[in-house]
């Protein structure tokens, strides 16, 4: 097979186009970059989601961390110890676990029948676990910028006559982002990075359609070759995180277009597997 | 075991599940829990002096060696973690066949045939003929090294960080009293780092604790294994048949990380006011003026 031909049938595998069977045999180097390419897909649907919804429910919980209201402050605080305190990878087999154990048959609500047999396909499940976790996390950060909003801008907002809504979306949000901006580049990294937990992890890879990592591992284990497979899903790694630092450089960027000589590089500091 | 449980069939209740939580296997899975202890408690100071070694490697006047210490503190950045601890224990394993094999075969032989990984028998490693806690103890060796290098590579960036973070007037002081560079090292930098260090440094305990469940990948018996293995349905063909627990023993280890993690972070809490009290820091200001 020439390289163009393994392009088309494994291009698209992860995702269940193309060819059926992997690769069994005569391993070559094309066939590594381009199914491993492939499985990417993946990480970067459940990072791209995951931090999408992520994102929303973590500034509600910051505020409500933040709030006034004890059982919603509570809440919130129960939350982000729950999933900051375990393990990405025992969240993964939990909820796998717990998701199976629901009726095949599907639940009845108000006489209609959901189905519940996607929620154990990693797509959904794993997002599901991927969602609530970086949402924590993300919580975590945004909830010490909205602490360190200078008392200064809200004290002026009131005197303009902003309040409720309007200073919230207009003064104390933008602020609370630019601030937390460096800390949630960090944490968009490491969930990127924390999406290669999925396959491994209780989610089964349905027909062999697993992410960058999974498909290293499958040349690994049949070449007993680690040193090509991996370093190639690497560097793939690194590509998708440099354009990933370059994106939230953008952004925040912006978020302190305002502000003279700030909004430089975002450091990143990595951190490791939660 | 307990006398009583010589019958497992007979029992009912309480006593079956007394008897089924201190069951052989169950003692297995309970010792396990060590493993996990033991891994952070081998970890932690490796992984402390791996960074410690890359760190002032990458602040080292020699250019190879600050090259080492570079690709090494950034390593870990743009690639996941879990490809690491996938890599480096199979990478090792074969490395070091390779070299038993070159020394002890006459090494004539490719090491790789086709699809295969073959050294002679003498250079298996462990030998095929070793019993079976030698596999064992190598297995867990293996994750140990996996775990020390990857977060040798954090601790690395962390105490690097910290490095900086002393301020530059007095390694200038140190340099006017004529210390040689190896003496402002050992009596001025190192001593005024930790400071800056037990922020990042006690992150990275935490993320540690968090990172020991990914010993399941490296093929080592852990809690996870145990508890898919001691969860799973179990016909009557068993000793206790129960259906599908495994959400119950997960339950389990949760907690187990939860105390983990919680505990941990009281007593970080504890040596951080301990260790800024008398700190030129906000953190020691704060501390003197709540004491006043």
């Amino acid at each position: 097979m020439t390289c163009t031909e393994v392009f088309s049938n494994y291009a698209l595998r992860s995702i269940g186009m193309g060819e059926r069977l992997l690769p069994r045999s005569d391993f070559d180097l094309c066939q590594q970059f381009v199914l491993i390419g492939s499985g990417l897909i993946w990480n970067l649907y459940f990072a791209a989601l995951a931090l999408f919804v992520g994102f929303f429910i973590a500034t509600g919980l910051a505020v409500a961390r933040a709030g006034r209201s004890v059982v919603l402050r509570k809440f919130a605080d129960g939350f982000i110890f729950l999933f900051r305190g375990s393990p990405l990878f025992i969240q993964f087999f939990l909820a796998y676990e717990a998701l199976v154990m629901l009726p095949r048959a599907g639940i009845e609500i108000f006489g209609i029948t959901v189905a519940t047999s996607w929620l154990t396909k990693a797509w959904a499940g794993a997002l599901i676990v991927l969602i609530l976790n970086t949402s924590a996390y993300s919580a975590q950060i945004f909830h010490g910028a909205l602490m360190s909003v200078p008392k200064g801008d809200i004290e002026a907002a009131d005197a303009y006559g902003l309040a409720g809504w309007s200073r919230f979306r207009r003064i104390t949000w933008p602020t609370m982002l630019r601030l937390a901006w460096p800390a949630y580049t960090n944490e968009a990294i490491f969930l990127f990075h924390a999406t290669t937990l999925v396959f491994f992890s209780g989610f089964p890879a349905f027909q062999q359609k697993g992410d960058a990592l999974y498909y290293a591992n499958y040349f690994a284990d049949r070449t007993f070759n680690p040193f090509v497979a991996y370093p190639v899903a690497a560097m793939y790694f690194i590509i998708a995180t440099l354009l990933l630092i370059w994106v939230f450089g953008r952004v925040n960027k912006r978020l302190n277009r305002h502000l003279p000589g700030q909004g430089g590089r975002v450091r990143y500091r990595p951190q490791l597997v939660r | 075991m307990l006398a009583q449980c010589a019958d497992p069939a007979s029992l009912q209740g309480l006593s079956w599940l007394m008897c089924y939580l201190t069951s052989g296997k169950h003692m297995m899975f309970y010792a396990s829990f060590g493993t996990v202890l033991l891994l952070l408690a081998i970890t932690a100071p490796l992984a402390l002096a791996f960074g410690f070694g890359g760190a002032l490697a990458s602040r080292s006047r020699i250019a190879p060696l600050r090259w080492f210490g570079w690709l090494y503190t950034s390593m870990v950045r743009g690639v996941p973690d879990i490809l690491f601890f996938l890599f480096v224990p199979i990478a090792v394993d074969q490395g070091l066949e390779w070299l038993r094999h070159k020394a002890l075969c006459g090494g004539d032989a490719p090491v790789r045939q086709g699809n295969d990984f073959v050294v002679c028998a003498a250079a298996k490693l462990p030998l095929s003929t070793s019993p079976q806690w030698v596999h064992e103890v190598y297995g867990f060796t293996l994750a140990v090294m996996a775990f020390a290098i990857v977060f040798g590579a954090f601790a690395a960036n962390v105490l690097a960080g910290a490095m900086r973070a002393v301020p530059r007037a007095q390694l200038e002081t140190a340099e006017a009293y004529g210390l040689t560079q190896r003496q402002i090292s050992r009596r001025i930098l190192i001593p005024q780092m930790w400071t800056y260090a037990i922020p990042g440094l006690s992150n990275l305990w935490m993320i540690l604790i968090k990172a020991t469940p990914l010993l399941f990948l490296l093929g080592v018996e852990d809690i996870v294994y145990w508890a898919r293995e001691l969860g799973g349905a179990k016909t009557s063909a068993f000793t206790y048949p129960h259906p599908d627990w495994r959400l119950y023993y997960f339950i389990g280890i949760l907690i187990f990380y939860l105390l983990m993690t919680w505990g941990s972070e009281r007593i970080i809490g504890r040596l951080t006011r301990r260790l800024s009290a008398g700190q030129a820091t906000l953190a020691g200001e704060a501390l003197r003026k709540g004491a006043a």
